[in-house]
């Protein structure tokens, strides 16, 4: 008899109950994959083995991400944090950008070549900026399908390229973002909650989780009242 | 080539691993019966390395985790959505109802929200309170020992709050609110709307050994590698084998239909292998169907015999009739006090710690039933989208919008968790003429007909979605926020969304006392055949303003105790 594809067993790695995390194996182990199916890993591939943007335009979009978000002090700009090459993926994974980021990187080279006689990548900063100005700036009280061309093109490089960066390992750090870790959630920290003018209600977390007990298995009365 | 037919006789055939088919496959496999599981996609362990999305970071996936191919993102654990290649579904005239299907062991308890709430003495009888729909057969007093059984079993963190149609349960303790749910509280209660602590099936607190606890990451919605979040494959399949179970389990296998003897009985299911592509029969003494709601309707109907030309149980012609899904309306806010934030780890649970249970009194409003609002917001971990429309919010204080440097970057943590969305989700009312049908013009990747929806919402939802709108815009106001959207118009039904976006769709089976105009009986026996039953939300008379998972749980295991009654007495 065949069985179609039988389930094989359990897998209860990782499975603790006390405070800690899963298991440095599983961590570990999970390093080079990201849950993809078969299916999914397979398109990933073909989308990396195709190049969309030739070297010019790459070189251009390196100059433009750093100019929307150029580094500080204390983190690189947006190039550093890798935003071309996720722009390289991304407009093959959606391909209804593809034409408008391409021609958008033509009008640049336009619009250079008109003021300045040069293309965008070799002209100064000061001139880059110039010309950035003309389109960075949408008519707030129209929305945005109604903005000239170049400002949409603008918008919408400034959007990827911001998303690019803050969902980077830079990006994230710059944010401060300090969650994606196992931890044992106990509240607003109280400066936060003055900071912010707001208190919790004692009657309401006298029913919350005592986090002490955590570990303790859960038993009740008849009536539903938790007695552990 | 002849179609192969398996020689072991089961006795038990569960078609569907979700909520129903798991606590089925718990239930009847710990009962020392032989059991097989029929699953239409592949196995699924979110422990499983190579399976795994939780605590990944956006950067591990090239797309940055953006939804343009799994429809909640890429991180989500849904292998599945509302389309999916190769099987399609139809539409009647200009119905718009979107169907998810999730095809993995476990379905969409992988990736639901696991709001884990009960059905009240009201929601089984809401017919005889204010006329609309119909009665259940069965009372609150009838599941509630199974919702007991199902908290202690499966563990759910809530309070006793004593509030009329909203039963209390066997709670683990919940969590403490994040900050904005404090502003959320502060701004309803302003109002007199009620809030109260979330239900939601995570453990804050062991509840035995082979569950972990929950370590507040926030992303239930990645299905959980310790199994501390409700998923049926971790938390009941999985525990069920463990146990020595005689589970035989199929995955990647589609059911065509149940068949059936010169009697009419049925003597199981075929399906066809999505790994060769051929098509095989496995036989059993009784054949459960938990395919969800739609799939199941469609499997029945789709099941004709000379015994059963409308289709199997279908004699009453209402299989996939009374069709029905959640209403939900949404909108998003700016919070001005809550700028400009420190930050801290506030990921949570995944989801909401606090809630609106339904306020209203509907005799004095405008539509017959309710709804519970759901909330959102907090410092979240970026992901596609994050960053877009960095300084939007500069229009609320007359600055510039637009630019580009390292202002950018001020911006950007000067607004990060300044907004909160507001979700209702209501119960519209069953009705005859929303249904669910076959499409004898329409194929699916394996030959089986597929379904065609027909579905109006009435007047009673769209009157609903514009209170949830009204409701949310109060709430707001006390919050001292200004809403990110217009107000939505009558002409886009206030908001309201497309029948099967809430996915609780129910009803397609509904039981009754009457065989004439139900499809499956109180235990979920099938009027016409005995030896079949539903433990999906297809048998479902009437949705409530609750999410259905914990009914299905309940009403799984109280069917398949009289699974094994019958089978112990020789009755089936």
């Amino acid at each position: 008899m065949f069985l179609g594809s039988l389930g094989t067993g359990l897998l209860l790695t990782g499975c603790n109950t006390d405070v800690s995390a899963p298991t440095p194996e599983i961590a570990k182990a999970a390093e080079d994959y990201f849950g993809r199916t078969p299916k999914e890993a397979a398109l990933i591939e073909e989308l990396n083995s195709e190049q969309f943007f030739n070297e010019h335009e790459m070189e251009t979009l390196n100059i433009l991400c750093a100019l929307i978000l150029p580094a500080n002090d204390e983190y690189g700009s947006a190039t550093d944090a890798g935003v071309p090459d996720f722009l390289e993926f991304i407009v093959k994974d959606m391909p209804h950008l593809k034409t408008p980021i391409r021609g958008g990187l033509m009008w640049l080279d336009h619009a250079s070549n008109s003021k300045f006689n040069t293309e965008f990548q070799e002209a100064s900063e000061e001139n880059q900026k110039a010309i950035l100005d003309t389109v960075a700036f949408p008519d707030p009280d129209k929305p945005g399908w109604e903005q000239p061309v170049q400002v949409q093109f603008f918008s919408l490089m400034r959007n990827l390229t911001m998303t690019g960066y803050y969902t980077s390992e830079m990006g994230i750090k710059d944010l401060d973002y300090k969650g994606n870790q196992p931890n044992i959630w106990d509240g607003v920290p109280e400066e936060v909650l003055q900071k912010h003018g707001v208190s919790y209600d004692p009657e309401w977390i006298a029913k919350c989780v005592d986090q002490s007990q955590r570990g303790v298995t859960a038993e009740w009365d008849d009536e539903g009242n938790l007695i552990t | 080539m002849q179609i192969k037919e398996s020689s072991k006789i089961y006795d038990v055939i569960i078609v569907g691993s979700g909520a129903g088919g798991g606590m089925a496959t718990k239930v009847l496999a710990d009962a020392g019966l032989k059991v097989a599981v029929i699953e239409a996609g592949p196995y699924f362990d979110p422990a499983a390395p190579e399976q795994r999305t939780q605590l990944k970071w956006p950067y591990e996936s090239p797309r940055r985790g953006a939804s343009n191919h799994r429809p909640f993102g890429d991180f989500d654990s849904a292998y599945g959505g509302w389309e999916i290649e190769g099987e399609p579904y139809t539409q009647k005239d200009d119905t718009q109802f979107d169907w998810f299907r999730s095809r993995m062991l476990g379905g969409r308890t992988n990736h639901w929200g696991r709001i884990s709430l009960r059905f009240g003495e009201r929601d089984f009888k809401h017919y005889s309170y204010d006329g609309h729909g119909d009665d259940w057969p069965i009372g609150y007093e009838d599941v509630k020992p199974y919702y007991d059984k199902v908290d202690k079993l499966i563990g759910v963190f809530g309070t006793k709050e004593n509030i009329e149609n909203e039963p209390d349960g066997f709670f683990l303790p919940p969590p403490k609110p994040r900050l904005h749910e404090l502003f959320y509280i502060k701004g309803a209660r302003k109002s007199n709307i009620p809030v109260i602590p979330s239900r939601m099936s995570m453990l804050t607190k062991k509840i035995n050994d082979d569950r972990g606890i929950c370590f507040y990451c926030g992303q239930c919605s990645r299905a959980c590698a310790v199994y501390a979040d409700f998923s049926a494959g971790t938390c009941l399949i999985f525990p069920a084998q463990k146990s020595g179970g005689q589970i035989d389990l199929f995955v990647n296998s589609m059911v065509r239909e149940v068949t059936t003897n010169e009697e009419g009985k049925a003597t199981g299911v075929s399906y066809i292998s999505k790994d060769d592509r051929k098509e095989y029969k496995l036989k059993g003494r009784v054949v459960v169907l938990a395919a969800s709601a739609c799939s199941s309707a469609r499997i029945l109907l789709n099941s004709k015999s000379e015994q059963h030309p409308n289709g199997l149980g279908n004699s009453s012609d209402m299989v996939g009739r009374y069709l029905h899904d959640s209403t939900g309306a949404s909108r998003s806010a700016f919070i001005p006090d809550l700028m400009n934030r420190d930050t801290y780890n506030e990921d949570g649970v995944g989801g909401m710690h606090v809630y609106t249970p339904w306020w209203g009194d509907n005799k004095k409003l405008n539509f017959p039933r309710g709804y519970h609002i759901e909330v959102w917001g907090g410092l979240g971990m970026p992901s596609y989208g994050f960053g877009f429309n960095p300084n939007d919010l500069n229009r609320f204080f007359n600055q510039k919008v637009g630019g580009y440097g390292n202002s950018l970057r001020k911006d950007i943590k000067k607004y990060y968790g300044s907004t909160i969305g507001m979700a209702g989700r209501g119960e519209s009312i069953a009705m005859k003429d929303n249904y669910c049908e076959i499409d004898p013009t329409t194929v699916d990747e394996f030959g089986i007909p597929v379904l065609r929806f027909n579905y109006k919402w009435s007047e009673h939802e769209v009157n609903q979605a514009k209170h949830m709108n009204d409701s949310f815009e109060e709430i707001v106001h006390n919050m001292g926020g200004t809403m990110l959207q217009d107000a939505p118009s009558k002409a886009s039904n206030y908001g309201l969304e497309n029948p099967g976006r809430i996915i609780h769709e129910v009803g397609t089976t509904r039981m009754g006392s009457d065989p004439k105009t139900s499809v499956v009986n109180e235990f979920q026996q099938l009027h016409d055949v005995d030896n079949v039953f539903i433990v999906d939300a297809g048998p479902f008379v009437s949705q409530a303003d609750k999410n259905p998972t914990w009914t299905i749980l309940a009403l799984s295991w109280r069917a398949s105790d009289y699974i094994i009654e019958q089978l112990k007495q020789q009755n089936i």
